[in-house]
């Protein structure tokens, strides 16, 4: 999936039955009594909030107005009793909203981390590795913070609206009904803010990408802008783009400010109502003056907790779309899984049956294998029929993008075939488990990629059981172990983020040492020596020959020279295999191949410096 | 700095600290309005208040006339409501005018600064670190300078007000009542700058998190490939789990401050309804005096609690800034103080280009050019052929002035004229280039190429597309020319890519042209086509290819071959091929002379 479609996605308005809840039983279930204890509590701190102004009409018709201190103390006592229960209920519900919000985001980080691992490759190629991981990040932390805090506010402020009502009634239910009609009238309005509010959010927040990615262009297009002498066209275009986004920044702050001076003329209505209707009743001596007082006080402080309801509703909606992006990530099938007879009897990927696994010996066949990609339009192979005995050194090769990783997606079953068989030692892949066929691949990348870790823990990725002398044995064999002597702390040296502190050559004899160490039965190099200097690459070609011997192994390449001892070179052009053969053979042929080798030819040439 | 970025929206900041100011004194009369009605309406007391509000009360009808006829209470409400309402608004507008001037003023500046650093300067800095200085760091700034000054103001204007009228009505009580001020103050103070570092290592633990997702899904095939989903499982699950605990410690404190403090706060309020009962009591104090007290109090007390939370979040802006500053404080390019006229740059770019003993280093690099010297004669092509870091490419950079050539390294000279001397602007004016990996904006295919010129006419447009031989794979878009390119449109390929940036090349009708290995993604074919379609166009100018393509270079009036910084052939095609050298191997090798 491309950005395009990520960015609208962000914009759409899901609606989902039961706005979406239902789905997320699986993840409250285990703390419903946490959330039902929240929102006992939230339900009691709200009701605690109305009780407080009472304590106010108390001491003013008490205390003020018949100067009777006889009930001081207990008064104070009462007050502090209710400030400590609601003290104590603020700690606990507080904290119980941290852990809901907490627990919910973990559960469903796992869930969609774990499910993730056992979801087949199309899914990978179809969305970016951005979309996925604000999948598994950001929509799980907006539907914790929903279920924790939104729940909290909407509980408690709507216990509260209710509170005061009721208590307004209680003491003067004529007033009581004038306030109440107030509040429906000022929910729709401050509805109507709030909708527009999360548009015009959505709005910014879509301009504020556009900024960041003229910034980045602005950056990265460095060069090409200074030889162009464009500078002032990029200032203009970035000016017009910034000027959009004052635009749409302050319409936002309009309508937020309109949004907090409704709330506040509403309450103020609220009260020049209570003064007009209550002063009356009180002149006449229908009501003490501390009631009156009560009513200034919950008219003033009524319409703020409709704002939180109204906020914590539109939440509800804003989160659909997270709601809906999660579950559809979690609702998605691998179109790679194994049968319920395999899983059986091999196990699955987190509980693997290791005793039941047979050795792999090395031979391969392609039986009649038909495949196209699932996102693809055409078959990439047709009734594709081939060989490879164990040991065979077979080398795919063809310009990139060309499609040279499909036969290796294949072996490896990181793919299966739309029609026909592979098989591997004369069974088909489909009867093993995928753990048992990849626990016996090696696999080395084109762009070597390492685990941040020291660079013993990724050189134990592949056998994590494998002893120190094993592990010295590996990076002898690939020549890494000058890396290790250069680095300060040797084998427990930090590699950064992804590799990072070290350099794409260093990556790739590691990856090497990674793959010699877990002893596959099948090799498969995905252009792994591409960009590297040629003292690592005769390293490398060291390394490689040492690794393929007596092994059946698959050299997806790009640069040719180093494929040319293979038993057999498979030659692939816009997805399809059009030559094969062994070198000598494609060179007398005089085809595409040959092409290919001697365009390479006089770049390496040129490189070494060999003339 | 900060100053310098607030130029242009100080009006708008002292708007929103006068509407704030205004905003604050409503607010506070509106309590004493209700003390008044209480006391002297409803209540048989004396009206307290100044002397033309007093007059006008009684010249009304005095107590007895709004004693029957409140709805004018009411009405006065209404009225200083209605201009509360306007002015809350136009505090929030002034303040988010504001923010966002400020904003735009700094992102402006910063985008037009870096676009005017030198191309060295962009080499040597991270690109995601610029950015996060242009985004973050900017919101962080506005944040502090919008919300943070301002709230501070708002805060002491409300503490402070609230405190005068109270103090005029009780200053005994007032001192009793202020006591809790500085204690909660303090206490948030300190709590947020104990917890300042917890959130830290949140921060950092979130970002750990992030990371082993981020590695486990760009190496899903070396998960898959080893067999190890159990491993990443566990590995992940070992993070969340402490990320979590983390947060839910951090959250059990923080749910700790907030009752203590709710607590001390609902103290204070005890304190002041028990004291102020005792007072009315002793008659200090009236009625409405009593409640016009309490709701002033509840003025004071929240906005002191939110104030330490600010302070302490104050210093976070300050690491902003110097980031920021770090970029507006890098030096841009620069000329020499009495450049040659425009109209010079473009008569000498008219003439032979001419390479005198120039070396070069990148700083802390290797010497990547070792005295090298060569002409090119006005009107003819000159054909570089050369292995990756041969220093090819270094030439170009050093002919447009992307690097400077420092003094004492030779000198580059066009038409007799040291481009030293010239503006970098106009010389770069009179060079096209086009790049091996073209950078395309992502806008239409029709502005890529207008890019300079945007009042391009699009016949012009589409003939420099024909000649770069991309028109067709244009028009077969369903847009043609207003097609998108890059994040928000369609990819093109590298070969498309390169032609587009010819094409963009040519509207530029230059002089001086530059083909940096600039057709290595377009097959034989069409490259030979495109060559020949460009040598009909381009008439006068002057031509650098450089190429690893024989059949390209064979077409230059003389060619250069360049090895480790160092000229090792030169001569016409003809004169290479007959020497027996590099080029002849290359030559042999790629026409299918020699055997290999």
């Amino acid at each position: 999936m491309d950005e395009t479609v990520f960015k609208k996605e962000e914009q759409q308005y899901v609606k989902l039955p039961h706005f979406g809840i239902p789905k997320l039983i699986p993840y409250l279930k285990p703390l419903r009594k946490v959330i039902w204890s929240m929102v006992a509590l939230s339900l009691l701190g709200g009701l605690i909030d109305t009780v407080m102004p009472l304590f106010q009409q108390y001491a003013l018709n008490h205390f003020v107005q018949l100067s009777a201190l006889d009930t001081l103390l207990p008064f104070i006592l009462s007050y502090v009793a209710v400030l400590l229960t609601q003290t104590i209920g603020n700690l606990i519900s507080a904290y119980q909203g941290g852990v809901i919000e907490m627990s919910v985001d973990r559960d469903m980080r796992r869930a969609a981390f774990d499910h993730l691992q056992t979801l087949s490759f199309s899914y990978f190629n179809q969305n970016s590795v951005g979309y996925i991981h604000s999948r598994v990040v950001s929509d799980t932390e907006r539907i914790g913070s929903l279920v924790s805090w939104s729940l909290m506010d909407g509980v408690w402020n709507i216990t509260y609206i209710i509170g005061a009502l009721v208590i307004m009634f209680l003491l003067n239910w004529k007033m009581g009904l004038l306030v109440l009609i107030l509040v429906p009238l000022t929910a729709i309005a401050l509805g109507y803010f709030q909708g527009r509010l999360v548009r015009l959010n959505r709005r910014v927040r879509e301009i504020n990408s556009q900024i960041t990615s003229g910034f980045n262009e602005g950056i990265i297009g460095a060069k090409t802008t200074k030889t162009l002498v464009a500078e002032e066209r990029m200032d203009q275009d970035f000016r017009s783009t910034s000027r959009e986004m004052t635009r749409a920044a302050v319409k936002t702050g309009h309508f937020r400010s309109l949004f907090a001076s409704t709330i506040s003329f509403a309450s103020y209505i609220t009260l020049a109502l209570v003064l007009w209707r209550g002063g009356h009743i009180t002149v006449s001596g229908l009501m003490e003056l501390g009631t009156l007082a009560a009513f200034t006080a919950y008219a003033l402080n009524l319409m703020e907790p409709l704002q939180w309801v109204v906020r914590a509703l539109s939440d509800l909606i804003t989160v659909q779309v997270n709601i809906e992006r999660f579950t559809r990530l979690m609702e998605t099938e691998s179109d790679v899984s194994d049968r319920p007879e395999v899983i059986e009897r091999y196990g699955d990927t987190f509980h693997p049956k290791k005793e039941n696994w047979e050795e792999l010996y090395g031979d391969v066949e392609f039986r009649d294998v038909s495949f196209m990609y699932p996102d693809g339009h055409e078959y990439v192979l047709e009734h594709f029929n081939l060989k490879i005995p164990q040991g065979t050194n077979v080398a795919v090769v063809g310009e990139t993008g060309a499609g040279k990783s499909t036969l290796v997606n294949l072996v490896c079953r990181f793919f299966e075939p739309s029609a026909g068989q592979i098989l591997i030692d004369g069974k088909d892949v489909r009867e093993r488990s995928q753990l048992w066929l990849h626990s016996n691949i090696g696999y080395v990348l084109q762009t070597p990629h390492l685990f941040s870790g020291t660079i013993k823990e990724n050189l134990l990725y592949g056998k994590p059981d494998a002893t120190m002398r094993e592990i010295e044995a590996a990076v002898k064999a690939v020549s890494a172990d000058g890396i290790i002597a250069r680095m300060e702390k040797g084998y427990d040296s930090d590699v950064g983020e992804g590799g990072d502190l070290l350099s794409t050559g260093e990556k790739q004899l590691l990856s090497f040492a990674r793959a010699i160490l877990s002893d596959p039965r099948i090799f498969v190099l995905d252009e792994a020596t591409s960009s590297i200097d040629t003292v690592t690459e005769k390293l490398i070609q060291d390394a490689i020959e040492h690794l393929m011997k007596g092994r059946t192994s698959f050299v997806v390449a790009h640069r040719l020279s180093t494929i040319r001892q293979a038993d057999l070179i498979l030659v692939v052009r816009d997805g399809k295999i059009i030559e094969q053969g062994t070198h000598s053979e494609l060179m007398k042929r005089r085809g595409y191949y040959y092409a290919l080798y001697t365009r390479q030819f006089t770049e390496e040439l040129m490189n070494s410096g060999a003339v | 700095m900060l100053l310098h970025f607030l130029q242009g929206c100080k009006s708008y900041f002292a708007c929103t600290l006068l509407a704030s100011f205004f905003v604050t004194r409503l607010e506070m009369l509106i309590p004493q309005v209700i003390r008044q009605t209480v006391d002297a309406v409803i209540g048989s007391g004396e009206l307290n208040a100044p002397e033309p509000v007093r007059r006008w009360f009684f010249s009304a009808g005095g107590a007895a006339f709004f004693r029957n006829n409140l709805w004018a209470i009411a009405l006065i409400i209404l009225v200083m409501a209605f201009f509360l309402m306007v002015l809350i608004y136009l505090r929030g507008l002034a303040s988010s005018l504001f923010a966002e001037k400020l904003k735009q003023k700094m992102r402006e500046d910063l985008f037009y600064h870096i676009q005017r650093l030198p191309y060295a300067w962009h080499q040597e800095n991270n690109t995601g670190d610029i950015i996060q200085r242009c985004t973050s760091d900017v919101e962080r700034v506005r944040t502090f300078v919008s919300e943070q000054m301002i709230s501070i103001v708002r805060i002491v204007i409300m503490v402070i007000m609230s405190l005068a009228f109270m103090f005029m009505m009780n200053p005994r009580l007032t001192l009793i009542a202020a006591i809790a001020a500085p204690i909660v103050v303090a206490y948030s103070v300190v709590f947020y700058g104990k917890i300042r570092s917890r959130f830290e290592v949140c921060d950092e633990n979130e970002g750990i998190l992030s990371t082993i997702v981020q590695e486990n899904l760009t190496g899903v095939r070396v998960v898959r490939a080893f067999g190890r989903e159990e491993f990443e499982r566990e590995r992940f699950e070992k993070q969340n789990t402490y990320y979590t605990g983390l947060w839910i410690h951090l959250i059990k404190l923080l749910s700790a401050f907030w009752s203590v403090s709710d607590f001390i706060s609902g103290l204070q309020i005890l304190l002041v309804l028990v004291l102020g009962s005792l007072f009315c009591v002793r008659g200090e104090l009236t009625a409405g005096e009593y409640i016009a007290f309490i709701s002033y109090n509840g003025m004071l007390i929240w906005p002191v609690r939110f104030l330490g939370r600010v302070i302490s979040e104050m210093s976070k802006a300050g690491v902003s800034i110097d980031r920021i500053r770090y970029i507006m404080n890098s030096e841009p390019e620069h000329d020499c103080p009495d450049p040659v006229s425009r109209e010079q740059t473009e008569q000498a770019a008219h003439g032979d280009i001419v390479f005198d003993h120039v070396s070069f280093a990148y700083e802390n690099g290797k010497d990547i050019l070792k005295d090298v010297s060569f002409k090119v004669k006005a009107g003819t092509t000159l054909g570089i052929l050369g292995s990756t870091g041969s220093g090819k490419t270094t030439l170009m950079h050093l002919l447009n002035r992307l690097y400077e050539l420092p003094p004492g390294n030779g000198s580059i000279t066009l038409g007799g004229v040291n481009i030293a001397d010239m503006r970098a602007q106009d010389l770069r004016n009179c060079i096209g280039m086009v790049l091996q990996e073209p950078f395309l904006f992502s806008r239409t295919i029709g502005e890529n190429i207008s890019i300079r010129n945007h009042s391009l006419p699009i016949d012009e447009i589409r003939r420099a597309a024909g000649i770069a031989c991309v028109d067709e794979s244009i028009t077969e878009f369903k847009e043609g020319y207003d097609t998108m390119v890059g994040e928000r449109g369609v990819t093109l390929s590298g070969g498309q890519k390169q032609r587009v940036a010819i094409a963009r090349m040519l509207t530029q009708k230059s002089p001086i042209m530059v083909f940096d290995d600039s057709l290595s993604a377009v097959d034989s074919e069409t490259d030979a086509k495109i060559r020949q379609q460009l040598h009909q166009s381009l008439g006068q100018s002057t031509v650098i290819l450089i190429s690893h393509r024989i059949t390209t270079l064979m077409q230059a009036d003389y060619i250069l071959v360049l090895d480790k910084g160092q000229i090792i052939e030169e001569g016409t095609p003809k004169e290479l091929e007959s020497k027996g050298g590099m080029y002849r191997q290359i030559y042999d090798i790629q026409l299918g002379y020699a055997e290999i």
